[in-house]
């Protein structure tokens, strides 16, 4: 187990030190989630003055800046599989297979950079919207709660693209099932618009929606009158996904190394 | 003692079997070279050995462990460099060495000496701290080695260390490599399917062909072993099936084999053998077109052990 946790951490340094030296990759991290932010404050700015409300707040910015960080790190997984994909392309996997690594690590460390940098990303969008005027409610509580709705939304979906990786290893694959993926999941969230404001069926898909779950953690803890109860619920579920997708992907792991 | 024990090692990927049966045996410090054709089945030896599969069935132990039983022990004892690189392209030729010994358990200075070392050992010393997608072919492949050995493994797998080079890195790399056989006290096993690579490299070699080991031996066994000098002649008329006949005949010829309007033989001496050839052919009013001679090559033995000319294999089979 300890030899795994070192591994998964060598394989971490790996990536984080390979993606700083691309400085356009920095400036995409920092500067896409802002564009989230202040284009879809302004644009729908005045959605929250709609009748039938159910936003908790007159402030659309603060509605969403939670909901940011959160899709943020939904889009963040969908993609996080390209990487895995990089590998199998350059055979980097085979020249690790032959030495002791912990196998696990291979996949694990894949889901632990990819909910890492979402991390990150939440953190600035966090501090670019207090500049804007957001207030966390729960204070420094909810900083945390939501920064650990960003990690477990993407390490949920992080497994599951890895997994799918490892199954299609092929990029123009997995960039077409990312889409598939990430955009009916996207608008079937209350990301943008309080759950409220959609048609019915819509409410309903969404319950069973794991992107919906994080919005609905990370947003309790920016609004007031927080239902700590549903945090912890849906953080929970966000968990349970969390281990079944990394399942998922050491599985597909497994059926890789039966193709070499 | 043996370094690695192959027995009836077989292995199927659905309809294609791979291997059918492979058995040889490496004693420690040896350089073994598998040659073949592309698709003859050196790299699937070469991943079961390295434990990076599962044999079908047979028994294989690297450095006295079991590939199947016990993975984790023949990784620690082994180097694997695959035929296509392995490195990390976007990190510097010092971070792939530095993670490569940590996850086999280096540390600290030892590690950090042990990749100077290295980098130095291969020349690549000046280049080790730029990203390695900027070195060229022979660096990188330099690179693939460093890697194999910053353990110090007790036996080194090498999947075609020179294929794709310019003949100028590979005549280099073959330098690098002969040193290390040398220095390392290392067992190596090497494929390729460059004659001269395995000519130059192994002290013992096996061929393979179509997943089965067809010959082994010394490199100077296998081409005494064909007892004299090839003789070839290119007819000027499509004769050969008589002139095999008047050919095999004569003195001083061992065999003789007709292909298309080429005859293949072997002689005691071709310096003596080939004015008796040619006085024979021309008593009967065959022409010829051109004469060769030369010492058995292992091009020789490769046709003479599987019937069939190594280009031609190659080229059957595909990059």
């Amino acid at each position: 187990m300890t030899l795994a946790v070192r591994h998964t951490w060598f394989m971490v340094g790996r990536q984080l030190r390979n993606l700083m030296r691309e400085p356009i990759w920095i400036a995409l991290l920092l500067v896409q989630p802002m564009v989230w932010l202040l284009l879809y404050g302004q644009l729908f700015k005045r959605v929250t003055h709609l009748p039938g409300g159910g936003f908790g707040t007159t402030s659309y910015i603060t509605f969403l800046a939670p909901a940011i960080v959160i899709m943020n790190a939904f889009f963040g997984a969908t993609w996080s599989g390209m990487a895995m994909i990089s590998d199998l392309d350059r055979d980097v996997l085979p020249r690790f297979l032959a030495t002791p690594v912990s196998r696990i690590s291979l996949v694990v460390s894949q889901i632990v950079r990819s909910a890492l940098i979402a991390v990150i990303q939440g953190v600035i969008i966090l501090l670019v919207s207090v500049a804007l005027g957001v207030r966390v409610h729960t204070g420094l509580l909810g900083w945390v709660v939501i920064l650990a709705a960003a990690a477990l939304m993407n390490s949920a979906f992080a497994g599951l693209s890895q997994g799918i990786a490892l199954l299609v290893r092929k990029e123009a694959t997995m960039i077409a099932i990312a889409n598939f993926i990430g955009l009916p999941l996207f608008f079937l969230s209350s990301t943008l618009i309080s759950i409220k404001q959609v048609p019915h069926w819509m409410q309903v898909a969404a319950k069973f929606n794991p992107v919906n779950w994080g919005v609905i953690a990370a947003r309790e803890v920016v609004l007031p009158g927080t239902d700590w109860g549903s945090v912890a619920l849906h953080l929970g579920l966000l968990l349970a996904l969390s281990v079944a997708t990394a399942a998922f992907a050491t599985w597909t792991f497994r059926s890789y190394q039966a193709t070499i | 003692m043996d370094a690695i024990v192959a027995c009836e090692l077989r292995k199927r990927y659905g309809q294609v079997q791979a291997l059918d049966g492979v058995s040889f045996r490496v004693r420690s410090g040896e350089v073994f070279g598998l040659l073949g054709p592309n698709g003859a089945g050196k790299s699937t030896t070469v991943k079961v050995l390295a434990t990076l599969t599962k044999p079908s069935s047979g028994r294989a132990e690297v450095a006295g462990h079991d590939v199947v039983r016990e993975p984790d022990e023949v990784r620690r004892s082994i180097g694997y460099v695959p035929q296509s690189s392995g490195v990390d392209r976007d990190a510097t030729g010092r971070e792939n060495l530095l993670l490569q010994g940590r996850i086999q358990g280096m540390s600290g200075h030892k590690l950090e000496e042990r990749v100077n070392e290295l980098l130095d050992l291969l020349g690549i010393a000046d280049a080790a701290d730029r990203v390695v997608r900027g070195y060229s072919g022979g660096m990188k492949r330099r690179l693939d080695v460093a890697l194999g050995l910053v353990h110090r493994p007790q036996v080194l797998f090498l999947d075609e260390p020179t294929t794709g080079l310019d003949p100028e890195a590979r005549a280099s790399m073959w330098a690098e490599l002969e040193r290390l056989a040398e220095g390392e006290a290392l067992t190596i096993l090497l494929t390729t399917h460059y004659m001269e690579e395995a000519d130059q490299l192994a002290d013992r070699l096996a061929i393979v062909s179509r997943g089965r080991l067809v010959v082994e031996g010394t490199p100077e066994e296998l081409k005494h072993s064909l007892r004299g000098d090839a003789v070839e002649i290119e007819l000027s008329d499509g004769q050969a099936g008589d002139a095999e006949s008047i050919v095999v005949a004569l003195e001083g010829v061992h065999e003789a084999s007709a292909d298309g309007r080429k005859l293949r033989s072997r002689v005691a001496s071709g310096a003596r053998a080939i004015p008796t050839i040619l006085s024979a052919l021309e008593a009967r009013g065959i022409g010829v077109e051109s004469v060769t001679t030369h010492r058995p090559s292992l091009d020789d033995v490769y046709l003479h052990y599987t019937g069939r000319e190594f280009a031609a294999d190659n080229e059957e089979a595909g990059p």
